[in-house]
């Protein structure tokens, strides 16, 4: 085996099954499962013998949140796939709790698969015969094309663009301190902690924008988790049937069992939005009600979007000001319904008091002011850029991974640099930094660092 | 064909850098040893900068030193000048730097060598390398005279085929008119060998009589007396300034207009120069923009006029050499000694050898130093060394003394050339390794000095020196890291007064020690601390202050490691893998990588195709168990 990280990855086809697999596959599946996985029964996976599905829920290890309802299994090794140890996690087919699923197991610690990774460790450890062997060979070089071409074929090549001269810039950074400290006695202007410091966490700021823009690389990866809240009869379930009317095709549906919670997938004008709760909307006109704010408040910690609405016939109630309150504590929006009938008084002073981009005014009965929604949201997920294409998103769970490590490499960096490291520790992380971007750009030239050193510098005897 | 005079064990031929330390090595081993060279006179010369260390080679010449080499021992007793280097950079990239003595260090090194038992010195023309099915049988030189041997080093520097070039003047010669030597070329060719053309050149000398130093900058050498080598014990030294001054626009100009006379322009040098010490006239037209360019004026020897002019090496006519040298601030009235030249010579691609530096079909077969196509004598020492002691355990039928690129700057040295291979005279750079802070430049003897008793050139002497050092040091981390103290007045007001932030709670020395304005003989004088050597106290300031960092290399090292213990086979049919891209499959059966982690050096092989390679192995391993 190459190496013993431990592995995973969704080995299931995204979006198109009921079901879903994440695969977990090293020497620390167990310990990387333990960080999410949760047995109901409040045992450990690894209390239970070999290739027993244990059921379970996944918890979101950063803030406790619950994200899935799952069956986990734990396969010993040798006898799994990869003849390591091995843990699945069957959660439900959506792409969202996937991915989210997927992102946690890097969080714990497991690096994401290479493609054909798994078959290979199988094959390396005995596991596949001979005969298939050169199929996964095959495998392994047509990926080896796909790095290669890494950069051309990013979703957008824009993308691949900026993490080149994120790169390129790194590397005019660690050019300039090599080269004072290989040639110390030439005429080369040093180089300061302060501007060192400046240039790099310039940098990062750079990768901290991209993956802002990963926020909206995961919505549409992901979905837009979304909240309808408003006090009874508001019109909250005629919203989310003209929505639904709105959209061209249902996603997935499924019931959860540990709390009264449906989730639909929709796809709005591009925007794919996970809508929550529909279960208590369609049940209950006084849900909100009887949760109370504070219960409200925590029911939308993990909404990317709270759609508040308001009876524009009725005028505003002291209800209405508790949810507007609860709605604040996350991203919000709010919907003057029912502009069928008089609502232009309600509609005016909400605009006044939240902003005029904040508040819409729509009937979801006769669908007048629907397409307006449908563009406020596109807008919102996209900001001012207009489509898909127009924008730099990170998409990829694994660069988006991968980023992250190096920004917190930048991050070290620029503290060594605050606190007065010398230049060859400073180093150390620049240099992951560039080798973490190169990853994700398929940029790896050797002697890079030294070929510029000569082109930039007049250095010599 | 002549008569055969004499059997050795090994052959060195060339006496410069790296044929002494490989013949040295070899002797030293036991082995009868004979060293050739084609001038007595210039045993140990330094032709071009008499100078030895500075980033990265500074280091090379620790851990020569460390594995019980000479030259650190000699560089210290010729010593004009020491400074320590990149004092404000980091203790990874600190680095000793020293004028020598051009002769003094040529004499002490040739007593060196004539009083080695078992070495045999000869002033000799080699003119064949004399191989009888695939292994090194001898050398014949232009006498006629035939000495047999099983193993030859090749440590031949610019003298192969070497041709001087500047302004109109060009001639067949090595370096400083002395002879060349022109058959031994043509009988490595006949032997299969691949040879390149490669360039080096040499600034213009000057007479120090000639100079106006009231116009330069003057450069001491450091105040504290230090030393390359961890057995010297020198602690005075009378040291001798070099001098600053610059080019200016004048200059630039006169050398513009003479370009066409320049051999590197007009075509007559052929060889490829490297990027690192381009001759001032390269420097004019690459760095066209820049508005002026130092230069060091440096001593040749305390017995000498001769200045070395550093910076102007050149290949423009003598008279135009001294005409641009004139419009430099301090050397208006300059008068040249000798005329800085560009030199030709063939040299030997280094892919065709082996980590041992054996070449791959030529059994016996060795080579070090600028005919691997490096550059600089510490390069060409480091690799000596390593040729001697490998040729000696070909002999004794042991295992290859190979050094990891974590374990020595030596080792990344020669991963790098025979991994790689080079398109230029190869220079270390401290940036060409990955793991800079565990190969300090401070503990090379800790990383090597047990390697060299293993091999059998650390003597007693060294080794107890060694131990004496490396006992100091482990006792001092653990006593640090056992004494802690509690956050009491008396303790916080000694903490103030070494201008440190007070404790709030309980801590132990080796924490505070982490803290950058807290050293050692402030700790030692505040809690009563035993006394270390300067050296010690250093490692033990480096270890607490370095050690997040030191850790974060040590895990690198261990994923590395992952694939470097994975050893591929010599006899692999690269070309029969269909799998691997056909320019890696074309690079591997060219390098024949020794392990996988070689092979993923190799430009052109990517971690696609070591995934492929990683099966293939797997493949023949099931084919062959069944």
């Amino acid at each position: 085996m190459m190496t013993e990280d431990t592995i995973s990855a969704v080995i299931t086809a995204l979006g198109q099954s009921a079901v879903g697999i994440v695969r977990i596959s090293g020497a620390d599946a167990l310990a990387v499962s333990g960080k999410l996985f949760r047995a109901a029964s409040g045992k450990s996976l690894a209390d239970y013998p070999s290739h027993k599905m244990v059921y379970g829920h996944i918890y979101d290890l950063r803030d406790n949140s619950l994200v899935d309802e799952v069956l986990a299994v734990y396969m010993a090794a040798p006898h799994s796939y990869t003849a390591e140890d091995v843990v699945e996690i069957q959660c439900h087919g959506g792409i969202q709790a996937l991915q989210k699923i997927l992102s946690l197991t890097y969080a714990a610690g497991a690096k994401p698969a290479e493609r054909g990774e798994f078959t290979k460790r199988a094959f390396l450890n005995g596991r596949i015969d001979l005969t298939q062997a050169e199929a996964v060979m095959d495998i392994i070089s047509s990926r080896s094309e796909a790095s290669l071409k890494l950069a051309a074929r990013q979703q957008n090549g824009e993308l691949a663009e900026a993490l080149h001269n994120l790169r390129r810039q790194l590397l005019d950074v660690v050019v300039h301190l090599e080269a004072v400290i290989d040639y110390p006695e030439e005429d080369i202007e040093e180089i300061t902690f302060g501007e060192v410091k400046k240039r790099i966490l310039e940098i990062g700021a750079g990768i901290s924008d991209l993956l802002s823009n990963a926020h909206t690389g995961r919505i549409l990866r992901e979905g837009l988790r979304t909240a309808i809240i408003g006090r009874p009869n508001v019109g909250k379930s005629s919203l989310l049937n003209a929505l639904l009317k709105e959209e061209r095709a249902i996603v997935s549906e499924y019931a959860g069992t540990t709390r009264d919670v449906i989730e639909e997938q929709l796809l709005i004008d591009g925007v794919p939005l996970v809508l929550s709760d529909t279960a208590g909307i369609r049940k209950s006109g006084d849900y909100v009600e009887q949760l109370g704010v504070q219960k409200t408040r925590d029911l939308l910690k993990d909404t990317g979007l709270v759609v508040c609405v308001v009876d524009g016939s009725e005028g505003l109630t002291a209800e209405d000001e508790e949810i507007f309150q609860a709605a604040a504590t996350r991203p919000y929006v709010i919907i003057v319904n029912k502009s069928d009938l008089n609502v232009a008084a309600t509609f005016d002073i909400l605009k006044q008091r939240f902003g005029a981009d904040k508040v819409m005014t729509l009937s979801a009965k006769t669908g007048a002011g629907m397409d307006e929604f449908s563009a406020w949201l596109k807008g919102y997920v996209y900001g001012d850029k207009e489509t898909l294409s127009g924008g730099i998103y990170v998409q990829n769970a694994r660069h988006e991974e991968l980023l992250r490590q190096a920004l917190h490499a930048l991050k070290e960096a620029g503290q060594a640099a605050s606190d007065g490291m010398p230049y060859d520790c400073i180093i150390i992380d620049v240099r992951r930094a560039i080798d973490l971007l190169g990853e994700i750009t398929g940029d790896t030239v050797p002697d890079e660092i030294i070929n510029e050193i000569f082109s930039r510098f007049c250095i010599g005897k | 064909m002549g008569h055969i005079t004499e059997v050795f064990d090994v052959i060195v031929i060339g006496a410069g850098h790296a044929g002494i330390e490989a013949a040295l090595a070899v002797a030293r081993l036991g082995g009868r040893t004979l060293l050739v060279t084609l001038s007595l006179d210039n045993v140990a010369l330094m032709p071009c900068n008499p100078s030895i260390g500075g980033p990265a080679k500074g280091h090379l010449v620790r851990e020569i030193d460390a594995l019980g080499g000479q030259m650190g021992i000699i560089a210290d007793r010729a010593c004009l000048q020491m400074r320590l280097l990149n004092t404000g950079k980091g203790y990874a990239v600190h680095a000793l730097r020293a004028q020598e003595d051009k002769r003094w260090y040529h004499t002490l090194m040739k007593e060196i060598i004539e009083n080695q038992e078992n070495l045999a010195l000869k002033q000799l023309m080699i003119d064949r390398l004399l191989v009888r099915n695939g292994e090194v049988v001898g050398v014949e030189a232009e006498t006629g005279e035939i000495y047999e041997s099983s193993c030859v080093i090749l440590a031949t520097g610019t003298y192969l085929r070497g041709r001087i070039v500047y302004g109109p003047v060009n001639y067949s010669c090595g370096p400083n008119g002395l002879r060349s030597a022109e058959k031994l070329s043509s009988s490595l060719l006949e032997n299969g060998l691949e040879l390149m053309r490669f360039k080096t050149g040499t600034p213009a000398r000057i007479d120090a009589r000639s100079i106006d130093y009231g116009k330069m900058e003057v450069q001491y050498g450091d105040d504290v007396v230090r030393n390359f080598s961890f057995i010297s014990d020198i602690t005075e030294r009378e040291q001798i300034p070099c001098w600053l001054t610059y080019t200016n626009e004048n200059t630039h100009k006169i050398i513009r207009d003479n370009l066409h006379l320049s051999g590197m322009f007009n075509g007559m040098v052929e060889g490829v120069g490297p990027r690192y010490c381009p001759s001032i006239e390269s420097k004019v037209v690459r760095f066209a923009d820049k508005e002026r360019h130092q230069l060091f004026i440096e001593p040749e020897g305390r017995h000498t006029r001769e200045m070395y002019v550093q910076g102007m090496s050149s290949s423009l006519p003598a008279d135009v050499q001294l005409k641009f040298m004139q419009t430099i601030p301090g050397l208006e009235h300059c008068q040249m000694m000798r005329a800085g030249y560009a030199i030709d010579y063939d040299c030997l691609d280094p892919l065709q050898l082996n980590l041992s530096l054996e070449h791959k079909e030529i059994k016996g077969l060795f080579s070090a130093g600028q005919s691997n196509g490096t550059s600089g004598y510490e390069e060409a020492a480091a690799q000596g060394l390593v040729a001697g002691i490998n040729a000696m355990r070909r002999i004794k039928g042991l295992d290859p003394f190979v050094l990891r690129r974590d374990e020595a700057y030596i080792g990344v040295l020669i991963d790098d050339l025979v991994t790689k291979g080079t398109d230029e005279p190869y220079r270390m750079m401290t940036s060409r390794s990955e793991y800079r802070l565990l190969l300090r430049n401070d503990n090379a003897d800790l990383r090597l000095t047990e390697k060299g008793r293993a091999i059998g050139l650390v003597d007693d002497n060294r080794y107890d020196i060694f131990r004496k050092k490396r006992t100091a040091f482990e006792r001092a981390l653990e006593q640090l890291k056992k004494i802690n103290i509690g956050p009491s007045d008396e303790n916080n007001s000694k903490l103030r007064a070494m201008g440190t932030a007070p404790l709030r709670n309980g801590n132990n020395l080796f924490d505070l020690l982490r803290r950058r304005e807290v050293t050692y003989s402030k700790l030692q004088e505040a809690f009563g601390l035993p006394a270390l050597s300067e050296q010690v106290a250093e490692q033990v300031e480096i270890h607490a202050k370095y050690e997040g960092y030191i850790n974060k290399q040590r895990e690198e090292v261990e994923r590395m490691l992952r694939i470097e213990n994975k050893k591929l086979p010599a006899d692999i049919n690269y070309l029969a893998i269909k799998e691997l891209s056909s320019e890696a499959a074309e690079k591997l059966s060219k390098v024949r990588p020794a392990s996988l982690g070689q092979a993923s050096r190799i430009s052109g092989v990517s971690p696609a195709d070591i995934s492929v390679l990683m099966i293939a192995l797997e493949l023949k391993r099931q084919k062959e168990s069944e």
